[in-house]
């Protein structure tokens, strides 16, 4: 599958987590964050090199954040900044899930 | 006959077990993000789980098949992976401080074990990986409880009609995975040749080990 070329571009700090080769998602929700990215980048409406330069500026700007967490917050930024998605529609959806108003799961 | 053991606890506490507390807020934020590009037509869950499906193999079997392979050759730990299977799978060297508690349901002649989570998706990723979309969906929910047989005819299972199912329903602290029983003709395959015969599906219950191969 040729999305295995983008994410294996990351090297350095942008490193994808992994323990003895084998790639670490540490919970579920780090997986769908990975796989949302990619989906949207190779072959979707938004560029990898785009999501890639936002990856850099969060691990810059948040160096203690776990790496998943600069994922999810680089690719919420690819979103809105590409106009798919408002920080509005976000914040109101993830309260709606805190507040467990909605509980559907993917 | 019981078609299926439901698990007995009171409702209300079931319902409670599954919910115990709500999302962090990282995973509201990616259910956010998932669930808003998918009714705005631009994702599909299923494409996630694909990208995800092709890193977990990438990255070799999941810790589930080698826990069922040695369960398969070493008796006095299939013994203690029933019993406690967080411990068992400790022994393998995976990591279960901050796991659920993983409960292993063996299937045996007469038995057949398959998990679902009624009320919302629970997993046991923690040996599984990530669950697949239709473990999620609403059918497969209530169906799997309701008419077993007819929904593993579906996956192409078919369970002889004196074969008890046994449906165990997971909770957000009681994951289970099912021990599938070894195929016939695989006596002389090692450990790590057992591990490549157990898939996924075999483990939720929903699927059998794959065949081995005749060997010429």
């Amino acid at each position: 599958m040729s999305a295995v070329r983008p994410a294996t571009s990351l090297d350095g700090n942008l490193a994808l987590p992994r323990k003895n080769g084998e790639l670490v998602f540490e919970a579920p929700w780090e997986g769908r964050a990975f796989g949302m990215a990619l989906a949207l980048t190779d072959g979707g409406p938004l560029a990898w090199n785009d999501f890639r330069q936002l990856l850099v500026e969060q691990i810059r700007t948040e160096p203690d954040h776990r790496y998943y967490e600069q994922w999810l917050a680089a690719f919420e930024a690819l979103v809105t900044d590409s106009g798919l998605l408002t920080r509005e529609q976000l914040e109101r959806r993830a309260a709606e899930y805190r507040s467990m108003e909605r509980d559907e799961v993917f | 006959m019981s078609e299926h053991e439901h698990q007995e606890h009171d409702p209300h506490e079931h319902d409670h077990g599954h919910h115990p507390e709500p999302p962090t807020d990282v995973e509201a934020r990616a259910l956010a993000l998932e669930s808003l590009l998918i009714e705005k037509g631009i994702l599909t869950s299923e494409q996630v789980d694909e990208i995800i499906r092709t890193f977990e193999q990438d990255i070799g079997p999941m810790l589930g098949a080698r826990v069922v392979a040695r369960a398969w050759v070493d008796r006095d730990f299939r013994k203690r992976l029933i019993e406690d299977a967080n411990a068992a799978v400790g022994e393998l060297g995976l990591s279960t401080t901050n796991l659920a508690r993983l409960s292993v349901v063996a299937n045996e002649p007469g038995v057949h074990n398959m998990i679902v989570c009624t009320l919302c998706s629970c997993y046991p990723w923690m040996v599984l990986g990530l669950p697949p979309t239709w473990y999620k969906s609403p059918p497969y929910r209530s169906r799997a409880v309701r008419e077993p047989r007819v929904v593993l005819e579906e996956f192409g299972v078919t369970i002889q009609e004196d074969v008890e199912i046994r449906v165990w329903d997971s909770s957000s602290d009681l994951r289970y995975m099912v021990l599938p029983e070894r195929p016939s003709g695989t006596a002389d395959m090692t450990e790590a040749e057992l591990a490549e015969l157990v898939t996924r599906d075999s483990m939720i219950g929903v699927g059998l080990p794959r065949v081995p191969a005749a060997r010429s």
